[in-house]
């Protein structure tokens, strides 16, 4: 097989663009086959692999500010590839793939441990308490390159992984009809769900090692030091904790950017000043 | 109370007269053995034939094509696969064909055959699709892409779907009862030995196939289990030394499982 250099698939997402409108969610429901019940408001059954928080600044009324963070997996890359799930997962059923950098999790393999969801600092791992029940008719709207996931099984954001697969599949026959040099994908072949559901472009998504690509120059991830941004606007959820994660966040917000790791009280302003 | 005298009276005497067991009979236990020996066999031959022969004939129920159809006639027809099993603008491949690669030649009967009139009759004029049994399917969970492996691996459909193309009558599809999977997939002998390359179309041969065209593609030996294992102590003892991603897999150092699953 060819040797392609290896990428790394990650996102930016612009907590200043962001509405809180829930087009993601809903994009991605339907995409990704994700089950639903009538009672979606059960937060600690429901299923959401994107899902969108409300942060505010504590402040009261004048000042007080509030922002919509939008989070999918985070898809760590840790150390090496080795993410809080996939170091903890008993099965081999949640994997780092080093060639696109996407955590991939195989229904079929997993039992239902939750290890993951209790290693995953994010809470973006989601079990299936029952089996997925589609409202009559529904089934055939299914989405038939995502399978369908069953009771006892956790499930998770995959970056649309089969776009991925059928983006690849499509620039192999162009590739094979002589309609294109190669058979490498250009950035806006493969695209999430949710980026391209955003009414605000608040998400863009991409390959991080691609210097072209409009994730890697606004984010602009240090390699040395894990995958760091050097952007001064950007950061990452729970940094400190080494997960090394490919969604970046923007913010020109200070108490936002702060808001992304759990700071102690005072901390960081004592060490600064 | 009874006394030890009156018990050896009660005890029912034979015609040895001693107490205890009768010496043993050489003859009679070498019969014993000899009927042990012969029902352990007996036993193990029967098991044998009920799990090798049997239970595979009992798991697999047999299903018949709606349609008998001849891949050697139509292939002098039409000249190549490629008219009814071609690949779509965006890659993907059209599979079994539908009706449409059909009615341009059967709208109506044209011969005696039975089959034909059946499936002129029973499907082009009534507007039906066939329900096409998929010798090859593979479960739900599984991304297969003709297009990687015909298109730019350049390989033979006889490689993994065997002398279909080429025979004059559709075979008989076999369904495992507990999975509903084919047949094909997980293959006819149920020892394990492949004598074609497409006797079997488990997981493990989809990654056997890939290890060695990625193995021969880096000119790397292929990873022997000592080496993984050599490779796993060098990785924990000396933590982000570890760079090697073969086959781009953190837990199996082979095809990461997103490559085949979706
Ligand atoms: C190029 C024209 C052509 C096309 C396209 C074609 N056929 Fe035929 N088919 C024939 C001819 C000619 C015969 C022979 C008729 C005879 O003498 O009985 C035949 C025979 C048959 C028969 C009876 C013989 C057998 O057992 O196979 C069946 C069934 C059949 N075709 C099904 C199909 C189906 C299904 C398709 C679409 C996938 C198809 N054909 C497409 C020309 C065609
Ligand atoms: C006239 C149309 C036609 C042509 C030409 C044709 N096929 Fe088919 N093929 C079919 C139909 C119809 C079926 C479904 C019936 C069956 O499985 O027997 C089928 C089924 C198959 C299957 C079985 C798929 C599965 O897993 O169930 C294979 C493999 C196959 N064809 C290979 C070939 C090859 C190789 C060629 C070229 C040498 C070829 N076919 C040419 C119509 C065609
Ligand atoms: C690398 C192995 C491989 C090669 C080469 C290959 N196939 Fe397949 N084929 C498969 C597998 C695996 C499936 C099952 C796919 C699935 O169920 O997702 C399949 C499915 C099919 C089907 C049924 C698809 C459907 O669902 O309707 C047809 C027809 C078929 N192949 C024809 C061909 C023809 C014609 C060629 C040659 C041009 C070919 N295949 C080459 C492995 C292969
Ligand atoms: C006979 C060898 C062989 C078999 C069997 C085989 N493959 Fe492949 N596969 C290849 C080769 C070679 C390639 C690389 C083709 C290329 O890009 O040049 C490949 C590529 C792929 C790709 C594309 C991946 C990528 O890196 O772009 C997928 C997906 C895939 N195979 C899935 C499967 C599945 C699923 C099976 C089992 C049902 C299977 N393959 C069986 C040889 C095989
Ligand atoms: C080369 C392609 C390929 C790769 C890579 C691959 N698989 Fe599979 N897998 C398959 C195919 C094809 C099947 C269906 C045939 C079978 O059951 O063996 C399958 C079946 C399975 C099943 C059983 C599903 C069922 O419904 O029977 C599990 C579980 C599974 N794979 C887990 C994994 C895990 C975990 C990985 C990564 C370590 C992985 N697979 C990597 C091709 C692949």
């Amino acid at each position: 097989m060819k040797q392609e250099r290896p990428k790394k698939f990650g996102m930016v997402i612009d907590l200043d663009k962001c509405t809180g409108c829930g087009a993601c969610l809903v994009a991605c429901m339907s995409e990704n086959n994700v089950p639903f019940k009538p009672d979606e408001s059960d937060k600690l059954t429901s299923i959401t692999w994107m899902r969108v928080y409300q942060l505010n600044n504590g402040k009261p009324y004048p000042e007080t500010d509030i922002c919509y963070l939008p989070r999918p997996c985070q898809h760590c890359e840790g150390d090496h590839g080795h993410s809080p799930c996939v170091s903890v997962c008993p099965a081999t059923a949640t994997d780092y793939g080093m060639e696109t950098g996407i955590v991939s999790q195989i229904y079929t393999r997993c039992f239902g441990c939750r290890y993951c969801m209790a290693a995953c600092p994010y809470h973006a791992r989601y079990f299936n308490w029952w089996d997925p029940v589609w409202p009559d008719g529904m089934e055939k709207y299914l989405n038939p390159s995502v399978s369908v996931r069953m009771r006892g099984v956790v499930e998770k954001c995959s970056f649309c992984y089969h776009r991925y697969q059928t983006a690849k599949d499509k620039a192999i026959y162009q590739f094979a009809e002589g309609e294109r040099d190669s058979t490498d994908l250009e950035e806006d072949e493969y695209q999430t769900a949710c980026t391209q559901a955003c009414p605000a472009g608040a998400i863009i998504f991409g390959d991080l090692n691609n210097p072209s690509h409009r994730v890697h120059q606004i984010a602009q991830p240090d390699e040395k030091h894990a995958g760091r941004p050097k952007n001064p606007k950007a950061f990452r959820l729970l940094e400190r904790l080494g997960t090394n994660p490919k969604v970046y966040y923007l913010s020109s917000r200070d108490w936002v950017r702060r808001a992304g790791d759990n700071y102690l009280e005072g901390e960081g302003k004592l060490k600064r000043h | 109370m009874s006394t030890v005298d009156e018990h050896e009276k009660d005890m029912p005497s034979e015609d040895s007269g001693g107490k205890g067991p009768p010496p043993p009979d050489p003859e009679q236990k070498n019969k014993a053995t000899a009927y042990v020996i012969f029902f352990f066999f007996v036993g193990l031959i029967a098991s044998l034939i009920v799990g090798w022969i049997i239970f595979p004939q009992l798991l697999y129920s047999q299903k018949e094509q709606p349609i008998d159809f001849n891949h050697a006639l139509h292939n002098e027809l039409v000249g190549d696969c490629a008219s009814c099993h071609y690949f779509r603008e965006d890659g993907t491949f059209s599979g079994v064909p539908d009706l449409w690669s059909c009615i341009d030649c059967h709208m109506d009967v044209q011969g005696e055959d039975p089959e034909e009139e059946k499936f002129v009759t029973e499907y082009v004029w009534e507007d039906r699709e066939v329900p096409w049994l998929i010798y090859s399917k593979q479960p739900d969970c599984v991304f297969f892409s003709h297009a990687a492996h015909v298109l730019s691996g350049g390989m033979d459909c006889v490689t993994c779907h065997g002398h279909i193309g080429e025979s004059e009558h559709s075979k008989v599809y076999q369904e495992n009862r507990i999975t509903g999977y084919s047949r094909d997939i997980w293959g006819r002998n149920i020892s394990g030995f492949k004598r074609n390359s497409w006797d079997r179309m488990k997981m493990d041969d989809c990654a056997d196939c890939h290890e060695e065209a990625r193995d021969s593609a880096t000119k790397d030996e292929p990873r022997a289990p000592v080496g993984r294992v050599i490779d796993n102590i060098i990785r924990v003892a000396f933590p982000g030394t570890y760079a090697d991603n073969r086959g781009g897999s953190v837990q199996t150092q082979r095809g990461a499982c997103f490559k085949c699953h979706k």
